[in-house]
């Protein structure tokens, strides 16, 4: 087991109120596997994530729960190991690859530091392993985009040295918030293909936060869906997509317009827009947009249950 | 629906350069063809979708159809008539039939000023309306595009961001248009809300007979809303034709990959989709290829492509590809 998280909870106190990003999600990842997120904005997705990387710092934060990596406890561990972890065994890549760039330095120079902050290893022997990196998440000239800026590279290849980054020190748990979110769908096929290539290769475990239904099927092997701070649906690929239980996913599946095929007259549309935080329902959170709404689901909020293929909605408990 | 004798928007040849660097700089002054040499007709009543890589320039070619931008060559033509290098004033009688709906609403609308008097403002400043008349075709838009009637006095940032993007909506047919172009409508919304807003589209352009130029990275969501699709590759157009024909058997190598990107959601066990991945990112058009400007990345480039230009020619009707190996 590579990640074992418990009854995690975050919210946040703000001016308006608390804010409870995350509402109780738990969840395992195995070694090299992929774990898709998938949610729409205020879902709680990145937040979780954030926390698992220990990066919520905000003094306005509680976080509870239990975040175990290999066995070890994450919540409470001062920044100086989690510091050791980060980069090093845990790696994030985020939409907007500047966030990891810094536009003054090239990018084999700040692949290199990143790899000389965890290894002790010459400047010549890491920049010798940047080469080889970047290589391996094709780049064509591998050597000259060494000595590249990344405002000299396209917005492809700078999300691809990020990700030469995140793999320089072999991460066992990488984390990646819709990397392929800002990119054209024919740089996003071979973003998808190079996370496939390195799971085989690097035996790294992936959480890939997107709210894209399509490239969850096409990456991965379990996938975890989240609505208002809470996992709604959790299954294996097969299960979530052949047989959603979840009216949200249900819903979410059948407002995807079809590339194929007939062209439905209407789009079967979700009414309404996702709660805010700050003020969310009675019960279960989807509620008032639920299409097989009834009273039990405003008197409380249903619980996921266990088992591998699991839905937290009162009418698939009932069923 | 779709009045197939009158073209609402024509370019001949159109074109459009950019200036860029300075002669200071170590490459001294440089031009970028954006949009090169496009040749494009839009039927009254329907919704051409146009699809690409970003940097493709189709963005460019929707801002020059409504003369957002200065046509650089190359004659456009609304209703028949030249409008390539008409003054602005000349243009303002003109600019309430062609408007425009961007990504992001909040970005085209002022947070201080209340959404009523948001969508109040076209018709203050084109039509001869009285301003109990404007209030009550406010009333009227906002019933049109899904808002209560008592969202006038809101500010825009009380709102969802489809509501937003509802509001856009109702500014730009505010005034009757007959020509709408969308660029990217619902990219920044909520998966669940953007259907909602692809209905709204389909029912204005039914209910009020417009047209649509959409433009949209979602390829199935342009697929759902167009028409006709133009697929455009560095500044031109590859591929032109009927929506559902153009992604059922796309017959240019870059349409075929680019189509065979898109991931969906499949629950039979895959590898029915065989997907073409292409090598390298779309060259600068600072300096394109030569030839067929696909040809470095493209599957099936022969000696020919790297020295001839395939021309866009009509291989059936309404069905036009700039290859010089189709699949048809």
């Amino acid at each position: 087991m590579i990640l074992s998280v418990r009854d995690l909870r975050v919210s946040f106190r703000t001016n308006d109120g608390l804010v409870r990003a995350i509402d109780g999600v738990s969840f395992d990842l195995e070694e090299s596997e992929i774990l898709g997120v998938v949610g729409e904005s205020g879902s709680g997705k990145t937040v979780s994530l954030l926390a698992v990387m220990g990066l919520i710092t905000d003094p306005n934060a509680t976080i509870e729960g239990s975040i175990r990596y290999k066995g070890r406890e994450l919540v409470g561990l001062p920044a100086r190991e989690l510091r050791r972890l980060r980069g090093n065994e845990i790696a994030m890549i985020f939409q907007d690859p500047m966030t990891a760039l810094t536009p003054v330095y090239t990018i084999g120079w700040q692949i290199a530091e990143q790899i000389r902050a965890h290894r002790n290893i010459s400047k010549s022997k890491a920049m010798e392993r940047v080469e080889e990196l970047l290589a391996e998440v094709n780049f064509p000239n591998p050597h000259e985009a060494m000595s590249r800026y990344p405002h000299q590279l396209s917005g492809g290849m700078r999300q691809r040295a990020v990700i030469a980054m995140a793999l320089s020190c072999n991460p066992a748990l990488l984390v990646a918030d819709e990397p392929t979110t800002a990119l054209d769908v024919t740089v996003q096929a071979g973003i998808l293909d190079l996370v496939r290539k390195l799971r085989a290769t690097h035996k790294s475990a992936v959480v890939f936060i997107t709210h894209d239904m399509g490239v969850v099927s096409e990456l991965a092997d379990r996938v975890m869906v989240m609505y208002a701070g809470r996992v709604v649906e959790r299954g294996s690929r097969a299960e979530l997509f052949s047989d959603p239980r979840h009216p949200y996913t249900r819903a979410l599946l059948g407002s995807i317009p079809p590339l194929t095929g007939e062209k439905p007259r209407r789009l079967p549309a979700i009414p309404g827009s996702p709660p805010s935080l700050l003020r969310l329902p009675q019960g279960c959170a989807f509620g008032p947009r639920c299409p097989v709404h009834y009273e039990p689901c405003e008197a409380g909020k249903p619980d996921l249950g266990s088992g591998t293929h699991a839905a937290a909605c009162f009418r698939v408990a009932q069923a | 629906m779709t009045d197939k004798n009158r073209p609402i928007i024509e370019t001949r040849s159109l074109g459009k350069r950019f200036s860029i660097g300075s002669r200071f700089s170590a490459e001294g002054k440089r031009t970028v063809h954006a949009v090169d040499n496009v040749s494009l007709t839009v039927w009254r009543g329907e919704t051409v979708g146009l699809v690409g890589e970003s940097g493709c320039g189709k963005s460019t070619l929707a801002r020059c159809l409504v003369r957002l931008y200065d046509i650089s060559d190359g004659e456009l033509l609304f209703e028949g008539n030249d409008i390539t290098s008409k003054s602005l004033s000349e243009l303002r009688p003109l600019r309430r039939r062609l408007q425009m709906v961007f990504q992001d609403p909040s970005a085209s609308l002022n947070p201080r000023r209340r959404v009523g008097d948001l969508v109040a403002e076209p018709l203050r400043i084109h039509g001869r309306l009285s301003s109990s008349e404007i209030t009550r075709r406010v009333a009227e838009l906002f019933d049109l595009v899904g808002l209560l009637p008592d969202h006038v006095m809101r500010f825009p940032h009380e709102f969802s961001g489809g509501q937003r993007q509802r509001v856009g909506i109702a500014r730009a047919i505010a005034l009757n248009p007959d020509l709408v172009v969308l660029d990217e409508p619902v990219s920044a919304l909520d998966v669940s809300v953007q259907a909602q807003i692809v209905n709204l589209l389909a029912d204005l352009q039914e209910k009020l007979n417009l047209t649509y130029i959409f433009i949209a990275h979602d390829l199935s969501v342009v697929r759902q809303v167009s028409t006709r699709i133009a697929v455009m590759y560095l500044g031109s157009i590859v591929e032109e034709g009927p929506a559902e024909e153009v992604f059922a058997a796309p017959a240019h190598p870059y349409s075929q990959a680019l189509i065979s990107a898109v991931p969906i959601v499949e629950t039979t066990p895959s590898g029915t989709r065989k997907r073409i991945i292409l090598t390298g990112d779309v060259p600068s058009p600072l300096n394109p290829p030569t030839g067929c400007r696909f040809h470095p990345r493209c599957p099936i480039a022969a000696e020919r492509c790297r020295s001839e230009r395939p021309q866009l020619r009509e291989y059936r009707p309404g069905r036009k590809v700039a290859c010089h190996f189709p699949t048809m």
